[in-house]
């Protein structure tokens, strides 16, 4: 038994961090061989429960130990149309690799490694749609609302079955958060453009700029389709009740990342998004949206500072970009609160007014809950505050669509195996209904809903 | 891609941009805006539509040439097409039966009005136009403008046209108006609508704006054109952008409006030479 993971390798933090080029490069075939053949190939494998989309894990891990990328890339795609996209952003640790038998010795084998692999290798070969079958055309069509990681999962799987897909994306490009949001250096917009030609050579429709519930509405679009996905995102960003939030300089994570990603603002003034250079830029919140921010800001020159209430061990980030953005030199405040945002009679930010806090007794999420230690204020002199707090589900389709059942939250209330919703014929899944949350999860979402819309455009086939 | 009808220079600087775009024709209404994108991975700049034919599937905004993307937008002829046109978005302006609406426009804002004054005249209110600008040269649109208001004033700068002065003059035009005024609509620059709401305010007259401030999506996604109104937060692309100017804080919209003004300029100088970037 080899519990010794084959180590991805990375660029040099020193070097990264002056770059928006990926941090990590990928396995080459031989490292893959070796890692795959770690695999025990178990009689009932914990890998694959712990996927939300049931990729075929060890069949896929098989094909790599014999060398047949082709036909593991071809397993994978049957369940995943993003592989190349979850072999980077999946929370692996807890799904897939959190299943395996090595997974409590620390040894678990490196299966989104291995799927990025595949994804790689299958795109360094040509896309090759030449392996998939065309169906039958069944003459029913489908729209889907929203061009994020939810969405791409029901086009992909329901043009698979024969189905016209057209997608409706409100910005100028597809893909949602996984262009506007996640940065170039952990998911290059290369990769988001291969899938999303994938599924576009397979006969989706895009059709960008194309805001639903505003352009057009639900109902609308009803009369032209036989059912409709809405997937359109955690949209609304939360900033905290404290004072100062509109002084320039204080961004949400949506606004700062938009900027950098899909608007291309690194490489500014080449491109006319305008950005502000910052010295100090302080970062709210601990999750991945944060770590992206710190590590956005630290490659524009920035010191970047995470100030976080909870102290690391609750870090809700993964414990990989947690890493990889201290090996870059993001600084980590702990156990601190912001008070105010604090600015100069220009109304540009020069400070956080901050307290120190120490972890009490265990709350509601069953993490410790951090309490204010008195007289511990602290002013953080920063030029830049960044609120990755989390968002609300977007707005634009719960508040123009009559019959559709909203949560407390703002959120489409939807069934969880099947993402029906309380509207004939409409069906929604990913972040607008759960709040804000993962790539898979949201793609896992969308191959349940994608599965309930095909069993019911059959029932209207047998009429 | 959306392709470019028509792009003419209505007056000095302020052009004219009609675009085919059936599906934003068809759902528009008055006060409402679209992104728009000069170029792929250029600026997305929200801008209001002024004009629409819901049957042609057309589409008119007016834009004063400032920055980098109006700049490119002014060199844009009937043939050539851009990538984004997305809207219409923003809510609608609040219309009714009010009785005596007087709607402002300055600048761009002469263009924006005139919807929300064809809407209002349509709902049998007496509309009374006030359109403001430096000279008389400065004016356009003033028979669309003619066709649909009751009466219209002009005030000038230099009192080239109409009265002489600026946007203060409303404060003595209001009590003029013989019936008296149920509703002020302002349209324009933020300086001109903050100090148009600072005449109002003394005579207790509600008085709509329609905010300018940065977008990024127009969606609620962004949160960039976030406004304190009446004492709490909102976005002007999914909360307005039409609020009553007597809640605005304009001092922040104003700083707000401004924060990229240096970086600005710095695209507009890109066609210098190298070494003076």
């Amino acid at each position: 038994m080899n519990l010794q993971r084959v180590e991805m390798s990375k660029q040099k933090p020193e070097v990264r961090r002056q770059n928006f080029d990926e941090v990590a490069f990928g396995y080459t075939p031989e490292e893959a061989m070796a890692e795959a053949s770690r695999c025990l190939d178990c009689k009932k494998p914990g890998c694959v429960g712990n996927c939300p989309v049931e990729v075929n894990i060890p069949d896929f891990i098989r094909c790599i130990k014999a060398g047949d990328f082709a036909e593991g890339i071809r397993i994978i795609r049957q369940k995943n149309c993003l592989p190349a996209v979850t072999g980077r952003v999946c929370p692996q640790e807890e799904q897939c690799e959190g299943g395996c038998v090595f997974a409590k010795r620390g040894g678990q084998i490196a299966i989104g490694r291995l799927e990025r692999f595949l994804a790689d290798w299958e795109a360094s070969q040509g896309i090759n749609t030449g392996s998939i079958k065309k169906p039958r055309p069944t003459g029913r069509k489908v729209a889907v609302i929203g061009g994020g990681p939810a969405g791409l999962t029901v086009a992909g799987d329901l043009i698979q079955l024969g189905h016209q897909v057209t997608v409706y994306e409100a910005l100028h490009k597809v893909g949602g958060v996984l262009v506007y949001g996640i940065p170039e250096f952990r998911l290059p917009k290369r990769i988001v453009r291969r899938e999303v030609d994938y599924l576009t050579s397979l006969g989706v429709e895009m059709v960008t700029s194309y805001v639903v519930g505003k352009t057009r509405t639900v109902d609308s679009l009803l009369e032209e389709y036989d059912a409709i996905f809405v997937g359109s995102g955690a949209g609304l960003p939360w900033f905290m009740e404290i004072p100062g939030n509109n002084l320039n300089g204080v961004y949400s994570a949506n606004e700062y990342l938009t900027r950098m990603n899909l608007m291309k603002g690194y490489t500014f003034p080449s491109v006319q998004t305008p950005i502000k250079q910052h010295h100090r830029v302080a970062v709210i919140g601990g999750g991945n949206v944060a770590m992206d921010c710190a590590r956005t800001a630290l490659r524009l020159g920035a010191e970047a500072h995470i100030v976080y209430r909870r102290s690391r061990q609750e870090l809700p980030a993964r414990l990989e970009e947690v890493e990889n953005a201290e090996e870059e030199g993001v600084i980590f405040d702990f156990l601190t609160l912001p008070l105010a945002c604090l600015g100069n009679e220009n109304s540009w930010v020069t400070g956080l007014s901050c307290q120190k806090m120490e972890l009490g007794e265990p709350d509601a999420s069953g993490r410790r809950s951090p309490v204010a230690i008195p007289g511990s204020e602290f002013v953080m002199p920063v030029d830049a505050i960044i609120y990755a707090i989390g968002n609300s589900p977007n707005p634009l389709i719960p508040s123009t669509t009559p019959g559709l059942a909203i949560g407390r939250k703002g959120n489409i209330e939807a069934e969880e195996a099947t993402g029906k919703t309380s509207k004939a014929r409409v069906w929604a899944g990913g972040d607008v209904v759960t709040g804000a949350a993962t790539v898979i999860l949201a793609m896992g979402a969308g191959r349940k809903a994608a599965r309930a819309i095909h069993r019911y455009l059959q029932t209207l086939e047998e009429e | 891609m959306i392709p470019v009808l028509e792009r003419t220079m209505v007056a000095p600087n302020i052009h004219n941009l009609r675009l085919q775009a059936p599906d934003v024709a068809r759902s528009a209404k008055p006060g409402q805006f679209v992104i728009l994108q000069a170029e792929e991975d250029g600026e997305r700049i929200p801008l209001t539509i002024s004009d629409w034919d819901a049957e042609k599937g057309d589409i008119t905004v007016v834009f004063m040439q400032v920055g980098a993307t109006t700049g490119k937008l002014a060199l844009l002829k009937a043939g050539d097409s851009i990538p984004t046109a997305a809207g219409p978005l923003g809510n609608p302006m609040e219309l009714g039966n009010f009785g005596t609406v007087i709607c402002v426009g300055g600048c761009y804002g002469i263009a924006s009005i005139y919807p929300i004054a064809r809407a209002l005249k349509e709902m049998n209110n007496r509309v009374i136009c006030v359109v403001e600008a430096r000279s008389s040269f400065l004016f356009y649109w003033q028979e669309k403008l003619r066709k649909t208001s009751d009466e219209m004033i002009f005030i000038t700068r230099d009192g080239s046209l109409g009265r002489r002065g600026h946007i203060n003059n409303l404060g003595s035009i209001i009590p003029s108006i013989k019936g008296g005024v149920d509703r002020v609509i302002i349209n324009g620059c933020n300086y001109v609508m903050m100090r148009g709401c600072e005449e109002t305010r003394p005579l207790g007259i509600k008085t709509i704006v329609s905010l300018n401030t940065l977008m990024i999506d127009g969606t609620g996604m962004c949160g960039v054109c976030r406004v304190t109104v009446n004492g709490s937060n909102k976005f002007a692309c999914v909360d307005g952008p039409h609020f009553d100017g007597h809640e605005v804080n304009w001092d922040e919209l104003s700083s707000r409006r401004q924060a990229y003004l240096r970086e600005e300029t710095v695209t507009l100088r890109t066609s210098a030479p190298e070494k003076e970037r």
